[in-house]
């Protein structure tokens, strides 16, 4: 019984840290959005100086899957969770590699005049965050019905970007002389559609964890 | 009808509701090799085995899991009617192989067991040497016309079990000077030579190093190119490694059977994933 706890609460771990990085992965993206909004670059660059850690804790939930593949030999769901979890990590690694691309696009807008950022981009950004926050709840609790809903709501980012990108092209062409802020704004609204398709991911394994069910490419 | 002591069920744990009447049997692409219809044992008035159905299509790795006590190893007898040498024990149902009734009053049995053979948990050699331990089969039943075709026969059966490179030098020296692997090999060697259909298998590597063990898995994916084999064995990562399919085995009722990769990913019954998680018991 004792070996059995001791596997639950090394499992139990990769979770809390599988949790910590998507917390710090969400962070990473809302630190980021605001300091576009509010053209605050001590604010991105404390989201590009938090990176590491980030990076760091990657590692270690690669580091802790191995150990467990290799001295547990897991199967069945925990198998199934420990595999989902190796997969997990780079993908919210990624989630927040687009959040420092987007701190970095700050800093870059922020020498240039100021110019009124579309609601669309708040909303791609307030859609990612939300999208992603539940997919990390649906996770824990290991809830692949909620992870398939979520995986719907991407449609929505794409349809904003769609749309953002269409507007930033006519504005580009309306004024060029605004067209490298626009062209900026414009990798930040594709940031954020990936951001999207990584959440999508991440739902994919969370239903494979519960299910056993792959429906990568099948959506 | 023989009043019968049922097991009790862990508390902590619920049986398929159906389970008395599952059925797994093998797809038409597959054909049955072995058919085990409602099998039911009993040693004396303890029933060991419950309801047992399920076929084995030829040439495959069936591996048999389960607790100390599920009756995996009761089942594997009842294949060739090892468990006809244990006083008091009754068999219902039917097992049929090639659709004959292994059963039937009619059947041969010392053929029965040429045609399945066994090799066991602990290795049995003869203390004869090398060479006599393999033509043994051979001599009991006559099988070979000429002492070239006997030669034949054992340089044939080491081969197949991966022990003639090893044993090539030293046929006529005593088998027991041989390891606790190469012993095991052997039998399955002299299990060979009479070339069986079907090779049941209890528990053969448990007590091997794990070189031994390799060996002897290897050897067991590459027979079954020619032979059936079912396989008791407590090491899950062994039944990994070396079934086609796994059937998991819980106080004398089988729980579920599938592909092996199934059971070890995804199992359809909630008692396998517990057991084969370790959270059993």
């Amino acid at each position: 019984m004792d070996y059995h706890r001791h596997l639950d609460d090394e499992l139990n771990e990769l979770r809390d840290r599988v949790l910590l990085l998507g917390g710090e992965a969400e962070r990473a993206l809302e630190r980021a959005m605001h300091a576009l909004a509010a053209r605050d670059d001590s604010i991105a660059r404390e989201v590009l100086s938090h990176d590491d850690e980030i990076d760091r804790l990657e590692v270690e939930i690669d580091r802790q899957c191995i150990d467990l593949i290799a001295l547990r030999q897991p199967a069945a769901r925990d198998l199934r969770f420990v595999i989902s979890a190796v997969k997990m990590a780079p993908l919210l690694e990624r989630i927040a590699d687009h959040a420092c691309n987007i701190a970095r696009a700050t800093i870059d807008l922020n020498t240039e005049p100021e110019i009124k950022l579309s609601a669309s981009l708040q909303r791609m950004a307030d859609h990612a965050s939300s999208m992603l926050r539940a997919a990390l709840d649906a996770f824990t609790a290991r809830d692949a019905m909620a992870a398939r809903e979520i995986i719907k709501r991407d449609k929505e980012i794409n349809d904003l970007y769609n749309q953002l990108f269409h507007d930033l092209i006519a504005m580009m062409v309306s004024e060029p002389s605004t067209a490298t802020r626009d062209a900026r704004l414009l990798f930040v609204a594709k940031h954020m559609e990936r951001i999207g398709d990584y959440v999508t991911d991440i739902c994919e394994l969370t239903v494979y964890m519960a299910e056993a069910a792959i429906i990568k490419h099948i959506h | 009808m023989m009043s019968a002591t049922t097991p009790k069920i862990p508390s902590q744990f619920t049986l398929p509701q159906d389970q008395s009447k599952a059925s797994f049997v093998s797809t038409p692409a597959a054909p049955a090799k072995i058919t085990v219809s409602d099998l039911d044992f009993y040693y004396g008035r303890s029933q060991a085995l419950f309801q047992i159905t399920l076929s084995i299509p030829e040439r495959i790795v069936m591996a048999l899991i389960g607790p100390s006590g599920c009756g995996k190893s009761t089942f594997l007898r009842t294949l060739n009617r090892m468990n006809d040498v244990i006083p008091a024990t009754r068999v219902e149902g039917q097992v049929t192989i090639d659709g004959n009734d292994i059963y039937d009053p009619g059947t041969d049995v010392v053929d029965l067991r040429r045609r399945v053979g066994m090799v066991f948990q602990k290795s049995n050699p003869f203390p004869k040497s090398i060479f006599d331990n393999v033509a043994y089969g051979l001599r009991i039943n006559r099988v070979t016309k000429s002492k070239t075709e006997l030669a034949d026969r054992v340089e044939q059966a080491l081969k197949d079990a991966a022990l003639w490179s090893e044993a090539k030098d030293r046929l006529h020296q005593s088998a027991l000077g041989l390891s606790g692997g190469q012993q095991q090999r052997l039998c399955i060697a002299r299990a060979l030579a009479i070339r069986p259909e079907v090779i049941l298998m209890d528990e053969p590597a448990s007590a091997l190093d794990p070189i031994a063990t390799s060996k002897i898995e290897e050897l067991i994916v590459d027979l079954k190119q020619q032979y059936t084999i079912v396989i008791v064995t407590h090491n899950m990562q062994q039944a990994a490694r070396v079934s086609d399919t796994t059937a998991f085995f819980l106080l004398g009722k089988l729980i579920e059977v599938n592909p092996t990769e199934k059971i070890f990913t995804a199992p359809d019954q909630k008692v396998t994933e517990d057991y084969i998680t370790g959270r059993f018991g």
